[in-house]
């Protein structure tokens, strides 16, 4: 569905991924682990067109998006819960869901999406009418799924979505990404440094380490392997 | 009740402003006797007057803190915390539709009961409004802090005068033309600073202001330089020539027309997608591009939108003098107008209505002060900033969701 071909980006003079070649199937939980600064979010970022790759190739169901602008990409079902879930502080939670929508016309089947997405986080449906920034960093990042959800992706990208929350809310939100998962035949692809839980919830992982792929196998091949386990894992 | 260090506070004060407005108040040099006048009277006053209104503040300061009798009010209303007097005004509907016809029927007879003197100020108060709501759109909804709006305005007004001048276009044909001269220019603009924010922003539009306004006041071939334009056509009513009064009144009434197109249109934007697009791209650039909003036509529909409302304005502008010079399209009036949004309240339209009138009825009517006008402005902004950070009405946005909670429960 997704395939990263050689792809190779720059932050100015800086070089940030080194030749990252990563392939996505349909229906799949896609991981990719590594330390702060690995260039994890960066692959993300040149996914989304935000950060656009200086050369490689990226393909989403076999069409070119390398060079696409980043509404373009969305358009296609590609969409990003960026890092540090920056949801909109002042639009009420609504608000920020039917932005998540802002590409779709069809009224009736937004508002089916956004009972879904209620139903999925029924504390978002309690505060619909709070504003973003007055709930607590678990909400926000129910929020920013729900956002990105809204949007109806065939691919979800996750950047770090257990950052700065407690392990109760981390282990609640992986159960809902293995859900939408399995209710929509969503293709996640997650970004995280919580290799643990991230290896357990995906299919196949990827580790990153200054820029380039070091690793991949399958999640449990990953688990057991001694080397990630000393990296990442903490045994 | 008062304390004993709160008089202490009070008399510091008062000796500081003695001590500070001592080589302006007091002493007076009378340069046609050679002679060094002493007002010690005025000393005694300045001394008394700032004992007393450091009470004022001090208490004004005490009241705005949290907590103070406002403990018993937030008990009763249980959770939805009360709405500020203005707001309330505006959801209650005996209140509020009364209000709103008593405003409507002034607005209309306003030009008989009232001199032309006033007539006229009141039109140029409606011109800032029309300006205030158009640089809303940017620096309100979209965040864009635009320092040279100005230009736009110039834009609108020399475009009439100048197709006046040479192709004898009328006052009805040039609003629209000078309507989209500003958008183009608006996107001119908006181009090159679509990677721009905040400070660099800012900067970069000062510099569009300033270039406008030296480009008309230098190219004599085309703007006719600093003597300006004269003789400009006021607007005709079905190709009847009016005279000046009722002319006035006509411009009035164009104007009046014009502002209500203008709070339609910038109301309905507000809460349309376009218009959430705009206060979502004034948030989170980034969390726009993840949902798929384009950065560049966002803001370079609201850099348009703002341009054509000054640029009509300016036509209105034109119409109403008779007469253009670059004079009147200095940075100051970007200030001003900039002024109105910020102290009316950002994003709010009756806000930005309000400022409107205030900050350019008030120096009119207080023409006796007008040495005095500066020091007022500056001691009106720093007191806002403290009071009321939000403007005189703030954005409706931030109160509107918290109270809508059980309402829609109910539904």
């Amino acid at each position: 569905m997704l395939k990263i071909k050689n792809i190779q980006t720059f932050y100015g003079n800086i070089q940030a991924l080194k030749d990252v070649s990563i392939e996505i199937s349909e229906g799949e939980i896609i991981t990719l682990i590594g330390a702060n600064g690995a260039g994890k979010s960066t692959t993300l970022m040149a996914v989304s067109g935000i950060v656009p790759p200086r050369s490689g190739e990226i393909f989403f169901m076999g069409e070119p998006i390398t060079d696409m602008e980043p509404d373009k990409i969305v358009s296609l079902g590609i969409c990003q819960v960026p890092e540090g879930r920056r949801i909109f502080p002042y639009l009420s939670v609504t608000e920020n869901l039917d932005m998540g929508a802002f590409l779709r016309n069809d009224k009736a089947k937004i508002k089916k999406d956004m009972e879904y997405v209620f139903d999925l986080f029924p504390i978002l449906a309690d505060r619909r009418h709070q504003a973003g920034g007055t709930l607590s960093g678990g909400e926000r990042q129910m929020l920013a799924i729900s956002r990105a959800l809204m949007a109806r992706p065939r691919l979800l990208l996750l950047d770090e979505p257990s950052l700065g929350l407690a392990p109760l809310i981390v282990k609640k939100i992986f159960e809902i990404i293995g859900k939408i998962n399995a209710e929509n035949n969503t293709t996640i692809f997650l970004v995280e440094q919580n290799a643990n839980l991230a290896l357990k919830v995906a299919t196949r992982g990827y580790v990153m380490e200054n820029g380039r792929i070091t690793l991949t196998d399958s999640s449990k091949n990953l688990l057991a392997n001694e080397d990630v386990k000393k990296a990442y894992l903490g045994f | 009740m008062i304390k004993l260090n709160e008089i202490k506070r009070a008399f510091l004060v008062s000796a500081w402003f003695i001590f500070l407005t001592f080589p302006i108040m007091v002493i007076r040099i009378n340069p046609v006797e050679h002679i060094v006048e002493w007002r010690w009277k005025n000393m005694a006053l300045v001394g008394i007057g700032s004992f007393f209104l450091s009470f004022v503040w001090n208490y004004l300061m005490k009241q705005k803190e949290p907590g103070f009798k406002k403990t018993e009010t937030a008990e009763k209303t249980d959770t939805i915390p009360p709405l500020p007097p203005a707001r309330r005004i505006q959801r209650e509907k005996r209140i509020y539709i009364p209000a709103l016809v008593a405003i409507g029927t002034l607005t209309i007879v306003f030009p008989f009961i009232f001199s032309m003197y006033q007539t006229n100020i009141m039109v140029s108060a409606l011109i800032y409004i029309m300006l205030g709501l158009g640089l809303n759109i940017v620096v309100g909804l979209a965040g864009l802090l635009d320092l040279g709006y100005v230009a736009f305005y110039a834009v609108g007004a020399y475009a009439y005068a100048l197709l006046n001048y040479h192709f004898g276009i009328s006052f009805w044909m040039a609003l629209p033309i000078g309507g989209v001269l500003g958008a183009v220019f608006g996107i001119l603009l908006g181009f090159p600073v679509l990677r721009l924010r905040g400070d660099y922003l800012a900067i970069v539009t000062l510099g569009f202001g300033e270039i406008i306004h030296i480009i008309l006041q230098n190219w004599n071939e085309f703007s006719f330089g600093p003597s300006g334009i004269a003789n400009i056509p006021r607007p005709s009513l079905f190709g009847i020539d009016l005279s000046v009064h009722s002319s006035t009144i006509y411009i009035y009434y164009i104007m009046i027309g014009l502002c209500i197109v203008t709070i339609f249109v910038v109301n309905r934007l507000q809460n349309s997608r376009i218009g959430r697009a705009w206060v979502a791209l004034r948030e989170d650039e980034l969390a726009c591009q993840a949902m798929g909003i384009d950065k560049a036509k966002t803001k370079l529909t609201a850099f348009a939108l703002g341009a054509t409302l000054a640029s009509m304005a300016g036509v209105v502008f034109a119409a109403k003098t008779t007469f253009v010079n670059p004079a009147s399209f200095t940075i100051w009036e970007s200030i001003i107008i900039l002024c109105i949004v910020v102290m009316g309240g950002m994003g709010s339209i009756i806000g930005v209505i309000a400022g409107a009138l205030v900050l350019i009825l008030t120096p009119e009517y207080l023409r006796a002060f007008s040495e005095y006008r500066m020091l007022a402005f500056g001691t009106m902004l720093v007191v806002m900033m403290i009071f009321r950070p939000g403007g005189f009405i703030p954005d409706v946005r931030r109160i509107y969701k918290f109270e809508g909670v059980k309402s829609m429960d109910k539904s």
